[in-house]
């Protein structure tokens, strides 16, 4: 569409029409004062602050809603404008506080900031303010609803991005109060968002608040690290230390959103449990040492060990919110010692499609693209958790129409509704692909041997409904969550999903844990390829098999074995029986404190410079913002002391940049894997298990040690509590009800709390995993039994 | 929830929503909320408006916001006999502030309060339309016109 011309300020401005005079101001940078208006949000036009003189306009018109026309003057700051606004200014002031130093806010409100600016120096209102009641919404936002002037953004935030309509204005005129009407704690993964929203003290963070003023505060950008997005952040530091998180704007990748796990989990950064001297154990007892000893003994133990064994007896395992420099250093010094075991797919326990895999697994689309996709398929993925900010653009999607389908062992509660869904136990979820596949044969092209495996497969009505779904929409993609690629048939249902997009033409996505498994691949932190997707004479074992085959030694980079493996009662089995254990870690982990022999104090993301690859293959470098605590180091500087200390050739970088560009380089090199053929599955999996099948995942505040100790996050009510989880019929058959405490053996032990469920599908229980009370469980059958 | 609402009070919302597209349900809330508010001796207590929400799939807030946005919906319980009177400025000219003071002393309630028999609640309202029969209250659906000490007496006595 041709833009039209109006004049703002005796500015000629080229704009879009339909657009709002607030827009073309804000594109002009003339600045025109605001409340309610927010960009991302719908238009409200309740502060009226923003007020501007149009001419022929018979009074002041708010700019955020009122279209633009051609050939359009609008003063913003003339008398009229200028009257207009300071009058709305005054109304606004007439019940808010006057007490900015007492507020938390102060320093950083737009209200006063406003004040300052259109406000009069003197208040008239000499009459008595309204006070309102503060309301308590949970241990991540603290309210102040006496500040509150109205403005509906956190509403309105709610409604329409949050997806879960939970505040609200309640009464009218003078008695109107935001909140929620009947006490509760707010329930959504972004709430944190509605705190950089209000444009007052009504609300503010909990965990920050009253503890630094903004102008005490540096800022500084940062990378998110805790789901595979990369959000843009910023990090608020005072005195060498982070004191929060806000979000950095980017449209590409979180718009100017941030999840509450990205926002809050800096609490943990100075936890008192951190790391922050080398220690060896000594005869059961651990003594901090200097770092030259126990690179020393680090260096005489490997080398022992390997001398001994032989080096395929040692393995690297590095947690997937490691960095790029981290992962491809570790690999580097592995494989120069001899061993290909390096990986960081702690949670998956099938890698049989591993070579199937292109460069890495992850997004072939941007996020703008996933938000106009006609039909989205969930498979396995409860995206509000596990990639809140990929949760909104999915929203977003379904806003717009986009049929949103899902295919889960849990039924998830989405902030969007679904086309289609089908719950189903684990191992029934490769029978339904199957089933979407078959239906998708009737009138696709389909290989032989794909038909000759599904020649027994039942269709069912909501197989053939999803196969619809996805073969009329223009555009269509499957989303691959975390449930999905830690089932243990993972490689078929990946196969089956190439499988469902090859004869739908759709896309194939991969939501991966953690924060860099894209790096992690390009980087060769995996046991079948090298860096730069290099082929190997021999392949290494995957962290799985290398926990399972009880390997002699293990150099572990930022995992808590018991809560963050899939098997966490094999990793601890296999590091009691293992000579040697060594942990890079930011934390003292209790079983780490058991059971390693050498600990190397390495630092959190705010503390080292590194690189992060998200999903969509974007490489994003995060600086360090503070100092690293006490002796602790970057992990990519460890490392390269490491590749030293075995005087491996090629470990003389100065700098992390200097090892992101020898990564860089040989991908620059490498050939393009090329198209990759699809590999049909040998069977499917007999879905009749005879036995109780466990569901697991990770909730979504205990997902890494960093967000495990953030106090604020495991105080909401968000997540999934420690307990056994199974719908009341289950519960019937199981002879135990609500409230009850079962017994619980699944090669290891457990004694867990009781939740009746729906949402659980029958024939199996939900344990989420992450916790230390399940922590013993393994996997396999499981026997539920109440708690004599 | 659902449960709260009576079957014949369903049955009316459902009359209501057959008049609204299907997927604006939210537009019978008025109209459900008040007879919810009927069957519900007079208000709406949290359960009730919750059950509201349900049967018409609105967020549980939007419905509070309506019910308490609207001075006819009770938020708290309510005496058995909800006397509205006017006070506004045609039924305070023809002497509303006697037949308050009167209804207070017959009935033990104080004006936006209810009697400790919990038969009578008095409730101060906005003009009501009837200024040309001031002074005036309303019972239920019945308006009272022209009143009088000994017309309110009457009434009263009337009731059950």
């Amino acid at each position: 569409m041709d833009k039209i011309d109006i004049e703002i300020d005796g500015k000629m401005v080229q704009v879009d029409p339909g657009s709002m005079i607030i827009e073309a101001a804000d594109e002009a940078g003339i600045v025109i004062p605001r409340f309610c208006y927010h960009k991302k949000l719908s238009i409200a036009a309740n502060c009226r602050m923003c007020l501007v003189d149009v001419e022929k306009a018979r009074k002041p018109l708010p700019a955020c809603a009122t279209p633009v026309t051609s050939g359009m003057i609008v003063r913003t700051k003339s008398q009229l404008a200028r009257e207009a606004q300071k009058s709305v200014m005054e109304f606004l002031l007439i019940n808010h506080p006057l007490d900015c130093p007492i507020c938390d806010q102060g320093g950083e409100c737009e209200l006063q900031d406003v004040a300052m600016g259109y406000g009069d120096d003197v208040s008239r209102f000499t009459e008595g303010k309204r006070s309102v009641k503060d309301k308590d919404i949970g241990p991540l936002v603290s309210t102040d609803m006496t500040r509150c002037i109205h403005c509906t953004r956190c509403i309105r935030f709610g409604e329409e991005v949050a997806g879960l309509r939970e505040l609200g204005a309640t009464g009218r005129g003078e008695h109107m109060e935001v909140g929620t009407y009947v006490a509760k704690s707010v329930k959504s993964e972004l709430s944190g968002n509605i705190i950089d929203l209000c444009p007052v003290g009504a609300l503010t963070s909990k965990p920050f608040r009253f503890s630094a003023r903004a102008w005490e505060l540096q800022q500084r950008n940062s990378i998110a690290v805790h789901d595979c997005v990369g959000s843009n952040t910023q990090l608020h530091i005072r005195r060498n230390e982070v004191m929060r998180v806000v979000p950095q704007e980017n449209e590409a990748i979180n718009e100017t959103w941030l999840s509450d796990r990205d926002r809050f989990s800096y609490v943990g950064l100075n936890s008192d449990d951190r790391l922050t001297q080398p220690m060896i154990r000594q005869k059961d007892q651990w003594i901090e040492v200097d770092w030259p000893t126990a690179f020393v003994a680090m260096k005489d133990a490997l080398t022992a060990c390997i001398e001994q064994h032989g080096p395929e007896q040692v393995a690297a395992i590095a947690s997937p919110n490691s960095t790029v420099e981290e992962f491809y250093l570790l690999q580097k010094v592995l494989r120069g010692l001899g061993s290909n075991n390096v990986d960081h797919r702690l949670r998956q326990k099938n890698f049989d499609d591993q070579d199937e895999v292109g460069a890495y697994p992850g997004l072939e689309c941007n996020l703008s693209e996933l938000a106009h996709m006609d039909s989205i398929l969930l498979l396995g993925s409860n995206i509000h958790h596990e990639q809140p900010i990929l949760g909104h653009r999915v929203r977003k999607a379904a806003r717009r129409g986009a049929q949103v389908l899902a295919l889960n062992p849990l039924k998830f509660n989405y902030h969007f509704p679904l086309a289609a869904e089908s719950v189903v136990p684990p191992a029934e979820l490769c029978d339904r692909l199957a089933g979407i596949a078959k239906a998708l044969m009737e009138t696709q092209q389909a290989p032989e041997d794909a038909k000759k495996l599904l020649a027994n497969t039942v269709v069912s009505e909501t197989d053939k409904v999803m196969a619809q779904h996805l073969l009329q929409a223009e555009r269509a993609i499957i989303l691959l969550g975390t449930l999905a690629q830690h089932h243990s048939h993972a490689a078929t249902i990946r196969r089956l999903s190439r499988l469902i997009c090859q004869m739908a033409n759709v896309d194939l996505g991969w939501l991966t844990d953690g924060a860099n498994a894209q790096g992690a691949w390009l980087a060769g932190a995996i046991p079948h390829r090298g860096p730069a997707n290099s082929s190997l004479t021999a392949q290494g074992v995957t962290a799985h098999d290398a926990f399972e085959k009880a390997l002699k030694a293990y150099v572990l980079m930022n995992v808590e074995p018991n809560l963050d493996c899939a098997d966490g009662r094999q990793a601890r089995h296999a590091l009691t029986s293992a000579d040697m254990v060594i942990a890079l870690s930011t934390f003292k982990d209790p079983l780490l404190m058991e059971m390693a022999h050498i600990l190397l104090p390495i630092t959190p993301y705010s503390e080292t410079a590194g690189t992060y690859v998200n999903v969509m293959g974007e490489w994003q470098t995060a600086r360090a913002v503070v100092t690293p605590q006490g002796e602790a180091r970057p992990g990519w500087k460890v490392l390269r002391v490491m590749g030293n200390m075995f005087n491996l050739p090629g470990f003389e970088y100065t700098s992390q940049s200097s090892v992101l560009a020898e990564l860089k380089e040989q991908l620059d090199n490498a050939s393009s894997s090329g198209g990759l053929q699809w590999v049909c599955p040998e069977s499917l999996p007999n879905a009749d298990k005879g036995y109780l099948e466990r569901i697991t995942q990770w909730p979504l505040y205990r997902v890494d040690p960093l967000v495990r100790r953030s106090q604020p996050l495991q105080e909401t009510t968000l997540q999934d509590a420690v307990g056994i989880y199974m719908h009341s019929d289950q519960a019937a058959k199981l002879n135990l009800k609500a409230g009850d405490v079962a017994h619980i053996e699944q090669q290891g032990t457990a004694t867990l709390n009781v939740f009746i469920d729906e949402r659980v599908p029958l024939g199996s229980v939900y344990v989420p995993a992450g916790y230390l009370e399940t922590a013993d469980l393994s996997g396999g059958s499981i026997v539920v039994r109440r708690d004599k | 929830m659902a449960y709260l609402l009576s079957a014949e009070v369903r049955a009316e919302i459902d009359k209501w929503l057959e008049k609204y597209p299907k997927d604006q349900k939210q537009s019978a809330v008025l109209t459900a909320l008040h007879l919810a508010q009927e069957q519900n001796q007079g208000w709406l207590s949290e359960d009730v408006m919750d059950a509201v929400a349900d049967y018409l799939d609105m967020p549980k807030i939007a419905v509070y916001e309506v019910a308490s946005f609207y001075s006819m919906y009770e938020l708290k319980p309510v005496g058995k006999h909800k006397i509205a009177v006017c006070t506004n400025i045609s039924c305070m000219l023809r002497n509303s502030d006697q037949i308050v003071k009167h209804l207070e002393q017959r009935t033990g309630a104080k004006l936006n309060g209810t009697s400790e028999d919990g038969k009578f609640t008095l409730k101060e309202v906005e003009c009501l339309g009837a200024c040309v029969n001031a002074p005036m209250f309303q019972i239920g659906k019945e308006y009272y016109e022209k009143l009088t000490p000994e017309k309110v007496d009457e009434i009263l006595d009337g009731l059950e």
